[in-house]
């Protein structure tokens, strides 16, 4: 069981925009949201009120700054969460075969019922994807909100991840990338979508498309003639005697 | 990696047991029948399974231990839980043996030693196999870990011949693991301009952090306290695992002399497996800015 696929027929993923992403963190708490009462059900917080909160979360969103060589800086707002990547190091790695990758869709997911918490799998995954639950001792990751994308009785706008589905900015698309006509093929192929550390060779399915450059403000107003007004008269007068004061 | 006091027990008792019960197994340690051997078997079979008892305090379910045996294909952790299985079982009849005085053929001891070491491997493959922790994805992991069973075990075999080789050999490993370990991390080539992609646009930093409280990545897996003092630790551990055993072993035979050694042994090990895990960066502390 947690020998990984050869191939899958389907693999669905995200396309996250990091031009769009505002980080007001809404797929986060859609996730939250979603996932406290969905399949892996409920994903567990301590001390939630109290002086030193904590808790499970599939989904975080990270802020970096950028200093080009020139100009201004930029703020990125940069979600991180499970990549389903097709040579997941978290799969083969777990001993009882909780974990694994679906053949039919791509899907990496965590069976609870045989989860020993052991935390392996949280250690090979590079990108921080997967948290133990400190009250059910499994681990938990993004199910790319499995119970939703297939589920026929929420209505069809409804049957895509929360996080998608939440997103104000249009920031994170969904679908199937071994379809090269998909929309979110077609999107990460358009916008030079990449793949995250691509030297721990866990070949991702998730894409992020990069920022787009920035306009720079333009120095040359039209309005500069009128803006440089140069006083004449008295006021002439007075700026010529107070700038020799 | 944060240091648990679980982990950093089970892989130097089980790995000093494992060692020992290679010995045994061996014929290099040869009990009298009786009290002897029960306290000789009994010790190795006491470190080795106390060890591994020890490794379930940090499961989340250790109630459902048992489903680590059935991922022996692709997992380190299942095929050291198999191979621990198989050493103890294959022991257990030369152990018998010397017990009662019954003076059986010591085959399967030598497969058992065999499977002891192999223990011992599988349980460094278990940290050898990680690329996203540098500093353990490297050959010198499962040499340190199977010179340190080896050496251990030859301590407390009493076999100053075997365990003063075994010892430099250690003293050797270490070294290596050290440093190679010190420069794995910037030979591997991760950074937050990989991590995030971003790179390309200019010089990257952490802007905001994703979350004000703690979580799980960074309680379990990024662990920068205690760096400070690893020049001195790292003195301190070789002293202790290397050179004092070697000296006391030296001086003389006998209980006394072996158990001193031991206990200045396993105290250096323990400051050596601490600074393994304390030591260890991994990748995913990137993101937050930390390593």
């Amino acid at each position: 069981m947690t020998m990984l696929p050869a191939s899958t027929e389907r693999q669905l993923g995200l396309a996250i925009d990091l031009d769009t992403c505002v980080g007001c963190q809404a797929c986060v708490t859609a996730c939250k949201g979603w996932n406290d009462q969905g399949q892996g059900g409920p994903l567990s917080d301590q001390d939630p009120y109290g002086a030193d909160p904590s808790g499970t979360f599939l989904n975080r969103v990270h802020s970096y700054q950028v200093q080009p060589a020139e100009g201004t800086a930029k703020i990125i707002n940069f979600p991180r969460s499970c990549l389903h990547c097709q040579d997941a190091p978290c799969v083969p790695v777990c001993p009882t075969g909780a974990s694994y990758k679906r053949a039919e869709d791509g899907i990496v997911l965590v069976n609870a019922a045989a989860c020993i918490g052991c935390g392996l799998c949280a250690w090979a995954c590079p990108y921080g994807a997967r948290e133990l639950d400190a009250a059910a001792g499994v681990m938990k990751k993004c199910t790319l909100c499995v119970d939703r994308i297939y589920n026929e009785n929420l209505p069809e706008i409804d049957r895509e991840p929360a996080c998608v589905r939440t997103c104000p900015t249009g920031a994170r698309h969904f679908g199937d990338f071994s379809d090269p006509d998909s929309k979110v093929s077609r999107l990460s192929a358009d916008r030079g979508g990449y793949a995250l550390m691509p030297e721990m060779a866990t070949r991702p399915t998730n894409r992020y498309l990069p920022p787009r450059a920035k306009d720079a403000a333009s120095t040359a107003s039209p309005l500069a003639p009128l803006l440089d007004i140069q006083a004449s008269g008295f006021a002439g007068w007075l700026d010529k005697v107070l700038g020799k004061i | 990696m944060h240091p648990a006091p679980s982990v950093i027990l089970f892989t130097v008792l089980s790995g000093l047991g494992f060692g020992f019960l290679a010995f045994l197994g061996a014929g290099l340690v040869l009990p009298q029948p009786g009290l002897n051997a029960l306290l000789l078997w009994g010790l190795g079979y006491g470190l080795a399974v106390g060890g591994l008892m020890a490794s379930t305090f940090h499961l989340g379910n250790p109630r459902r231990a048992w489903r680590a045996f059935s991922q022996w294909q692709s997992s380190w952790l299942s095929r050291e839980a198999w191979a621990s299985l198989a050493a103890l079982l294959a022991l257990a009849p030369v152990a018998l043996s010397d017990l009662l005085g019954l003076g059986w053929p010591r085959g399967f001891g030598l497969v058992g030693t065999g499977l002891a070491l192999i223990t011992v491997a599988t349980t460094s493959m278990i940290y050898t196999q990680l690329k996203t922790i540098p500093r353990w994805n490297h050959w010198t992991t499962p040499l340190m870990f199977v010179t340190f069973a080896l050496a251990g075990g030859a301590i407390l075999a009493g076999q100053t011949g075997i365990a003063l080789p075994l010892l430099v050999v250690l003293a050797l490993a270490l070294l290596a693991h050290w440093q190679f370990g010190d420069r794995r991390f910037a030979e591997v080539g991760a950074s937050l301009a990989t991590a995030t992609g971003l790179g390309h646009i200019g010089a990257l930093s952490v802007f905001e952090p994703a979350h004000t409280a703690d979580n799980y990545l960074l309680r379990e897996m990024i662990y920068v306290v205690g760096r400070k003092h690893v020049q001195k630790l790292r003195v301190i551990a070789l002293i202790c695992t290397v050179m004092l055993p070697a000296v006391l072993l030296s001086l003389g035979q006998g209980l006394p002399f072996v158990a001193l050694a031991l206990l200045c042994h396993l105290a250096g090990a323990f400051a050596a497996r601490w600074l393994f895990f304390a030591q260890a960066e991994h990748v995913v502390g990137l993101y937050y800015g930390k390593r």
